[in-house]
């Protein structure tokens, strides 16, 4: 039962961070390998907040979100675009891509590593406990899931409620149609691209209430939330979510039951699970 | 053999043994540079037998390399240290089978994933038996084995993979493997069984990474996990094979030698910034040089208009380098 509440509130940030890859993914078009960074940036951000101006961590997200997004906007238009005009194809973009944001990860690492040290970070926020089912839980984890749930929900009914939303989903279909019925699909991966930075931020905020990071940790939540993706279907939500809230489950089940050091071997499982049985995701058809 | 070939292979063997001799004339600190050397070009040049054609790239030199390391690190006193090689050749490549039939199946951004949290995984598991069944986290690693040692074993090793990359390119599956690099669908209808053909280079690819870190082991002296299982190594090798081009043989040691030169400035000058910096290069190599400088001189040097001549090498007819 505690396995079982822990994993969802930790699942629920996982689905966060799932969606901010699968609108860069699965709209822009881009496999973001330094999207992990942004998350640690994020939390750092928090961290800062909390430290030095004694107010909550969320306050963080005030300028996190906004940052994330110009920030992640100009990547993709000074650095990422290039890119998309040099691929004579998509397997090319994929593997510029890939390249680019590998370097780009190293990049934030290294300066991360400049401004803030190599040392690990953690602070204590709400940690006292809440009754759930008569067991104790850590507040600041019951708040993290609220406001991961929260900021999930914004954006459904964003991406499903405003025409913006639809174009995003639209170019999510089909990028070469999505030019036809004229939406301009070049902005619409921009914002999709530095939405989904900006999210990513939101969870770094978000989980570092709880988790204790260091600068260069980026690359593991980089991998939990590709396996999240790729397990819930490219550009599925339903199934990201679904997703995020196993891997959330695993994860705590052996970190609970085995040892907390093999987080990443539970994911890898998973992982190895998807990729024998249901490549196409939990709810994809077979293509062929 | 063509007459161009025989005269290419000879003055590979000539190198060869010329480079043999460096113990003798170099100080301790060229040989440390040339181990250096000598351990990038195998490894970058193994890194490139298979992603060079597949195009499908590989961030988990570091995983191999450390399991090679760990192989000897765990059985030094117990076997031979030849012994140990062989097995590490063997981990390696058993590894390798493991990720290729896991990954090789589908698209190319599985094995990517995959490849990039690989070193991480295997650094978690060997922590976690370490702590549960062996005490200690660490390891010696104490042999007689010296320097120049390592270096002829690198030398070997360098001219192995030379001479396997040189098969490969020239047999029938070399052949596949471009294919499939520039497109699968049509190597599939040609009948290529292309994972079967992605795998088989794959291991190859993995044993030789394996196989490095356990001639690297006694260097280490003491090993940890976080040591021998560093993501750095992976990165670097990417860039070193890159800088080169990797649509040649050669193209991974044109990258090597000044990557290494230019780290071993930068890493005494500005130790604190190195993975920052090792970030930059690594940008302004895949935004300016995408090719490669071999692929750099070949578009200066032969053909003026355009890029034909990168298109043309992933052709049939690049059997030579």
């Amino acid at each position: 039962m505690d396995i079982l509440v822990t994993g969802i509130l930790l699942g629920a940030t996982y689905a966060l961070l799932a969606m901010g890859l699968t609108l860069q993914y699965g709209v822009a078009r881009i496999m973001n390998l330094a999207n992990g960074e942004w998350l640690v940036a994020g939390a750092f951000g928090a961290f800062w907040v909390f430290t030095t101006q004694q107010v909550s961590p969320f306050v963080a997200l005030l300028f996190a979100v906004p940052g994330a997004f110009v920030l992640n906007w100009l990547i993709y238009r000074l650095l990422l675009t290039p890119l998309v005009k040099r691929a004579k194809n998509r397997g090319m973009l994929e593997v510029d891509s890939i390249l680019a944001t590998f370097g780009m990860s190293f990049a934030m690492v290294g300066i991360m590593l400049m401004v803030f040290g190599g040392e690990f970070f953690s602070y204590s926020y709400l940690a006292e406990p809440f009754n759930i089912f008569g067991s104790p839980f850590g507040l600041n984890r019951v708040v993290a899931c609220a406001a991961a749930v929260l900021i999930c929900g914004l954006l459904y009914a964003g991406l499903s409620g405003t025409r913006t939303g639809m174009a995003i989903r639209a170019v999510a279909v089909d990028p070469t149609a999505a030019g036809l019925v004229a939406i301009d699909v070049p902005k619409m991966s921009a914002f999709a691209f530095a939405l989904g930075g900006a999210l990513t931020a939101a969870g770094g905020v978000i989980l570092s209430t709880y988790l204790t990071l260091d600068a260069s940790i980026g690359v593991l939540f980089t991998m939990k939330a590709l396996i999240i993706v790729i397990m819930g279907g490219v550009g599925d939500v339903r199934g990201a979510v679904v997703a995020a809230l196993v891997l959330g489950l695993a994860e705590t089940a052996v970190a609970s039951l085995i040892d907390p050091g093999l987080t990443l071997a539970a994911a890898y499982g998973l992982f190895v699970l998807v990729l024998l049985f249901r490549p196409q995701g939990l709810f994809g058809k077979r293509s062929t | 053999m063509s007459q161009r070939e025989k005269l290419i292979a000879a003055l590979c063997v000539v190198a060869f043994i010329a480079l043999a001799f460096l113990p003798w004339f170099g100080s301790a600190y060229v040989m440390t540079l040339a181990i250096s050397i000598a351990m990038y070009t195998v490894l970058a040049t193994s890194w490139a037998l298979f992603s060079g054609p597949t195009h499908y790239i590989s961030l988990a030199t570091g995983a191999f390399y450390g399991l090679g390391a760990y192989v000897v690190a765990s059985g030094i006193g117990v076997l031979p240290y030849a012994v140990l090689v062989l097995i590490a050749a063997l981990a390696g490549g058993v590894l390798a089978f493991l990720v290729g039939v896991a990954t090789l199946r589908l698209s190319g951004v599985y094995f990517v994933i995959f490849t990039l949290g690989l070193a991480e995984f295997i650094r978690q598991v060997v922590t976690w038996v370490q702590n549960n069944f062996s005490g200690s986290r660490g390891l010696y690693v104490l042999t007689d084995i010296k320097q120049n040692h390592i270096y002829w074993e690198l030398l070997v090793l360098l001219a192995l993979v030379i001479w396997v990359g040189w098969g490969v390119r020239r047999s029938r599956i070399g052949f596949a493997l471009r294919i499939v690099g520039d497109d699968e669908v049509v190597a599939a209808h040609s009948g290529i069984h292309s994972p079967a053909a992605k795998v088989t280079l794959f291991v190859i690819s993995g044993v030789f990474a394996a196989v490095v870190g356990a001639v690297m082991a006694p260097r280490f002296t003491y090993i940890e996990p976080s040591m021998a299982f560093s993501p750095e190594l992976s990165f670097q090798v990417v860039i070193m094979a890159l800088l080169g081009g990797v649509h040649r043989l050669w193209g991974p040691l044109v990258g090597v030698i000044p990557f290494t030169l230019l780290w071993e400035a930068i890493s005494a000058s500005f130790p604190t910034q190195t993975v920052l910096l090792l970030g930059v290069s690594f940008l302004l190599i895949v935004y300016f040089i995408p090719h490669g400088v071999v692929g750099l001189l070949e578009k200066l040097s032969r053909r003026p208009h355009g890029d034909a001549g990168v298109k043309a090498d992933a052709a049939p007819g690049a059997g030579h380098a």
